[in-house]
């Protein structure tokens, strides 16, 4: 026995009463797990080939196929389930370091599920979003801590660089070479139409995008793959990437057959070379040397950008924060571990990291305490997927949120989780020409726009339900929020109370 | 009074009338019909006989188009004399029509040889005209021994059309193959076994000497019991008109590019016509439906004060019998300087591209037809075939095989 | 007029037009009791070259050679759209002939078929392009490209 059989995790049950072996789910795997039996005219499926992605469900054009979990059943028992002994054989198969991309699928605690909000009765009437005016405008940077005048009693509004948000969301990090060009393009063009920002991630900004600048987060990793001049300046604002939530620890890493042509150009490596990104900036051991990065970059582009400094949630975020806080850093943003990547070894994504939502309670309370909450705009990602995350995210203390598994679920990601395959049948994370085209930017763009604007909504109905007109009034107004189910320690952490008290 | 007159009534006059009318909705229109019928679809008279169409779908525009488009018809007249001084025709009935513009749309005739003992047949047929199907359609009956001279594509869908009426078809023709005229051997030959399988008897390198009653005694001495004979053997411009007013004439009518004959104010259209075949360089009688058309238009945009260029006229001939088609057009210059062939034959079908120099000039399909207007349309614009992928188009034809910017106006916009 | 158009940087090769089209014609209700275990004869095609691939139809073109030359007068053109009287094709393909897009095609029976827009059936806008995933094929008004 030199390789153990592993039962495919899915099944591919075709419905022969409705197929019209038209083979669009042949021509749309690129696992190649369906193929024309030519002399029974049928459609065979091997399904050891299978990830679950739906695109030949959602092409079938007479809804002929459903894909099911496999149930063929492994001895499992609590400690031993099935995925866990899988697992084992496919180490002892290969011997590989298991490999896994988007967020940790494990049943850890969601907080975001475990906390309610307020709504006005009677008393501070609620307000109707469709009858009156409601800001979710939002703007991140350094707010000063006094109303300053001048001699001619008149406000002083010099501020520090501002970045100006239309609702308190953007695209998070997604690399050119992680993801698609077509990605890239739809996100670059909503984030315009929507008035938020998108972030190029560490890969570079590739020079079609430039246009987009007013829209864009540059960002600096530790790879420093793309950065230069033009690139600082061609930003709204820059982040310099101190760690991820799917990977606290961890570079990241692109494997050389996706560094071709333009990706390997955007990044300015040769064709073919492996994107290493190490795991610490090489040049950053102290708060000291991070402020030095920091000031650098500003220096670069003449103290017009504010600079973004985003790390993982990981046990001792608060600590960091306060120290991030007083880098010189605008915007600190914080990723919690169940946020998605392109690729990640299963076991850090699984088991490195905290929940934004406790990460993100005890870093804004941290920071008042200090008196250094005005410092350092806040912005929150790992995992946010509803308008209701986004406003209980305000409400534990966040300026804005961070998103990409959501905005990539607008673009027909299925969540697979087999980006590292660099075969996504959506043409999302891949390169391949041919699947790349399979996302039309145009539709992209729309599908972004729609949900961004249908969250729009749902904030100001949720505000509006509170009584609340202006977003900034509900940020880190903890009274909105109430836990359900929730250990005493927990509620300290988030600062709330239980529900009915 | 200002007015167009347009000699004959087929599909020339009808698109002469459609181009004049694209330009001028008013002036009058008079055509002169040698036929008693509104325009009909002239290549449809074998369906008739074949029972494919009928006489009522054989209409060539709707039952309101001569009245709808000012047109006054003449029926069962023809012009006999063209006054290009006074701007007149003199009609067979001694009527005189004065005109601005004249189109020449008088077709063509069959050719009849005096082959001796021809007096002696009763039941002799040419096949040109709805008349002639209908007169067919009267003499043939299920016992007839049908002979038909001429392999031609007249002769042939005679035979096509006749198949299911007559007892027995038999097609003799001096050349050594079916449409010697169209097709080479290979193709001819793949033809002929097709027309065989559907009972059509064939005499080639052989034809009629003489006739003695209902008897042909060919030329290899073989004598031919009929009982009606088809005579297919050519037909020839009607060109009498303009020739005896001093027009210069070929074979057809000569033509320039607007369709205007060398007498001023005078111009001709459809098979009576001769103009310039691109795909051979030099003017051909190009007696197709789709060239009368096209003809026909030209002329009545330019008659009407127009500026209308027909300049990529090229032979093109489907010609399909008992489901087996075979689409050609253009020529073929294989022989010349520069000429090359590219065949492909399965038995099934086949496949010839007549290339010259960096031009397709010409091709022949024969089965798998599909898409072949590409083909046409690389000849009837004289690509240069290095502009465009060959390798890939010459095995099918594609779209694909045009460069992207070809594409983009192809597809991209209005056409 | 609101013609089909294609983008070939959209078009993924999936031949879901054909099979809409040909659905859309049937007359039929349900895709798989139309088109199950019957050879296909859409009204569109897949043009697949070197890494390329498009959708090619009738381009309903303003001087269309296919009507000028059709021996029975079966093609016409109403309001910009050119469709077939299929009681008067002969299936003679002299339209296959001279069609510069490679966009005609007879049916089953042998007589010609073409896309209508989807004028006369129940689809009521072209089912290829109501039906392409990559919005690779649209239905809007254009001018020519120059």
């Amino acid at each position: 026995m030199n390789e153990l059989y592993i039962t495919p995790e899915f099944e591919v049950v075709r419905n022969e009463n409705r197929c019209i072996a038209c083979r669009v789910c042949e021509r749309q795997c690129a696992n190649e797990v369906h193929s024309f039996d030519e002399t029974r005219g049928v459609l065979r499926s091997d399904e050891i080939r299978c990830v679950n992605c739906q695109r030949c469900v959602s092409l079938c054009p007479t809804h002929a196929l459903k894909i099911v979990k496999n149930n063929c059943t492994l001895r499992e028992n609590a400690n031993w389930q099935n995925a866990t002994i899988k697992e084992i054989y496919k180490q002892a198969n290969t011997g590989g370091v298991l490999l896994s991309s988007m967020g940790n699928p494990k049943p850890m605690p969601v907080y975001w599920d475990k906390i309610l909000i307020n709504a006005s009765q009677v008393t501070n009437p609620p307000i109707d979003p469709l009858r009156e005016p409601m800001e979710t405008r939002v703007f991140l940077g350094k707010k000063p801590d006094v109303l300053r005048r001048g001699a001619d009693g008149k406000l002083l509004t010099d501020l520090e660089p501002q970045l100006s948000l239309s609702m308190p969301v953007m695209f998070s990090a997604m690399s050119y070479g992680s993801i698609s060009y077509n990605a890239h393009a739809s996100l670059a063009a909503a984030a315009e139409a929507l008035g938020i920002l998108y972030n190029t991630g560490e890969g570079g900004l590739h020079e079609d995008f430039y246009r987009y600048g007013a829209n864009t987060i540059v960002q600096v990793a530790s790879g420093r793959f793309g950065v230069y001049e033009d690139y600082l300046n061609a930003g709204a604002a820059i982040e310099i990437k101190m760690g991820q939530g799917a990977k606290p620890g961890i570079g990241g890493h692109l494997p050389g057959a996706k560094i071709v042509g333009d990706v390997s150009r955007t990044r300015m490596i040769p064709e073919g070379t492996d994107a290493i990104s190490p795991a610490p900036h090489h040049d950053i051991y102290s708060i000291e040397d991070l402020r030095q990065l920091v000031y650098s970059l500003k220096e670069a582009t003449d103290y017009k950008k504010p600079v973004i400094v985003k790390v993982a949630a990981v046990h001792n975020i608060a600590a960091i924060a306060s120290g991030v806080a007083r880098s010189g850093a605008d915007i600190i943003a914080i990723d919690g571990f169940r946020g998605g990547t392109g690729a990640a070894p299963t076991r850090i994504r699984d088991h490195v990291g905290i929940p934004i939502e406790l990460a993100l309670a005890a870093v804004d309370q941290r920071l008042r305490d200090e008196g250094i909450r005005n410092n350092v705009s806040l912005v929150v990602g790992g995992s946010i997927r509803s308008a209701a995350d986004v406003v209980k995210a305000v409400a534990l203390g966040a300026d804005a949120c961070y998103i990409a598994t959501a905005a990539l679920l607008a673009l027909g990601c299925h969540l697979c989780r087999t980006c590292q395959s660099g075969k996504c049948n959506w043409g999302i994370a891949t390169q391949r020409a041919d699947l790349v085209k399979r996302l039309n930017p145009e539709i992209g763009k729309e599908r972004l726009c729609n949900l961004m604007t249908a969250w729009r909504h749902e904030i100001m109905e949720i505000m509006g339900g509170m009584g609340i007109n202006s977003i900034e009034t509900l940020r880190g107004n903890r009274l909105m929020l109430r836990g359900i189910g929730l250990s005493e320690k927990e509620l300290s952490i988030l600062g709330i109370m239980h529900a009915g008290e | 009074m200002k007015q167009y007159v347009i000699i004959g009534n087929g599909t020339a006059a009808v698109s002469c009338v459609e181009g004049i009318r694209s330009i001028d909705e008013k002036t009058p229109i008079t055509i002169v019909s040698e036929e008693l019928y509104p325009a009909y679809c002239r290549p449809l008279i074998s369906y008739y006989l074949e029972g494919k169409t009928d006489r009522n779908r054989m209409q060539y525009r709707p039952d309101d188009f001569y009245e709808t488009n000012g047109c006054t018809v003449l029926y069962g007249k023809t012009a006999v004399h063209l006054s290009v001084r006074q701007k007149t025709v003199t009609l067979s009935d001694g009527q005189t029509l004065s005109y601005d513009a004249l189109c020449v749309a008088t077709g063509s005739t069959p050719f009849v040889p005096p082959i001796p003992g021809l007096e002696t047949v009763a039941k002799k047929y040419t096949f040109l005209k709805l008349d002639d199907a209908l007169a067919l359609e009267q003499a043939v009956t299920p016992d007839s021994r049908v002979l038909i001279v001429g392999a031609g594509l007249i002769g042939l869908k005679c035979a096509e059309g006749l198949s299911t009426r007559a007892k027995s078809i038999t097609v003799c023709d001096l050349a050594d193959r079916v449409l010697s005229s169209i097709l080479d051997n290979a193709c001819a030959a793949r033809m002929q076994t097709v027309l065989e399988q559907h009972g059509i008897r064939f005499l080639l390198s052989d034809t009629a000497a003489r006739f003695d009653g209902n008897t042909a005694i060919m030329q290899s001495g073989e004598q031919i019991p009929f009982d009606v004979l088809v005579l297919a053997i050519g037909v020839r411009p009607n060109t009498a008109l303009v020739r005896e007013s001093g027009g210069k004439i070929n074979r057809g009518i000569l033509v320039d590019a607007q369709m205007r004959t060398s007498l001023p104010g005078v111009y001709a259209a459809g098979d009576c016509a001769e103009g310039m075949d691109i795909s051979c360089g030099s003017s051909r009688v190009l007696a197709v439906l789709p060239n009368a058309n096209l003809q026909g238009f030209c002329a009545g945009v330019n008659m009407a004060g127009g500026t209308k260029v027909f300049d990529n006229a090229i032979p093109m001939n489907a010609i399909g019998f008992f489901g087996l088609h075979a689409l050609s057009a253009g020529s073929d210059r294989s022989d010349e300087p520069g000429g090359a062939v590219y065949e492909e034959s399965d038995g099934q079908h086949l496949k010839r591209l007549f290339l010259k120099d960096d031009n397709l000039t010409g091709f022949m399909l024969i089965g798998d037809t599909a898409r072949a207007g590409i083909y046409t349309s690389l000849i009837r614009r004289q690509i240069p075939l290095h502009t465009l992928d060959f390798d890939r188009l010459k095995q099918t034809p594609t779209t694909a095989a045009f460069s992207k910017e070809t594409r983009k106006k192809a597809f991209g916009g209005a056409v | 007029m609101k013609r089909i158009y294609v983008n070939e940087d959209w078009c993924l090769g999936c031949h879901l037009c054909e099979y809409n089209c040909a659905f859309a014609n049937s007359g039929e209700a349900d895709m798989a009791a139309a088109l199950k275990g019957k050879p296909l004869f859409p009204r569109i095609h897949i043009e697949e070259g070197d890494k390329i691939c498009y959708a090619v139809s009738c381009r309903h073109c303003e001087d269309p050679l296919c009507v000028k030359s059709c021996i029975a007068g079966a093609l016409q053109v109403k309001d910009g759209v050119i469709t077939v009287d299929q009681s008067r094709c002969v299936g003679c393909l002299t339209c296959v002939l001279v069609c510069p897009y490679g966009a005609l095609a007879p049916n089953e029976n042998g007589v010609m078929q073409k896309c209508e827009l989807c004028l006369q059936n129940s689809c009521g806008e072209p089912a290829c392009v109501k039906g392409c995933p990559n919005r690779a094929i649209v239905f809007e008004e254009r001018s020519a490209v120059l």
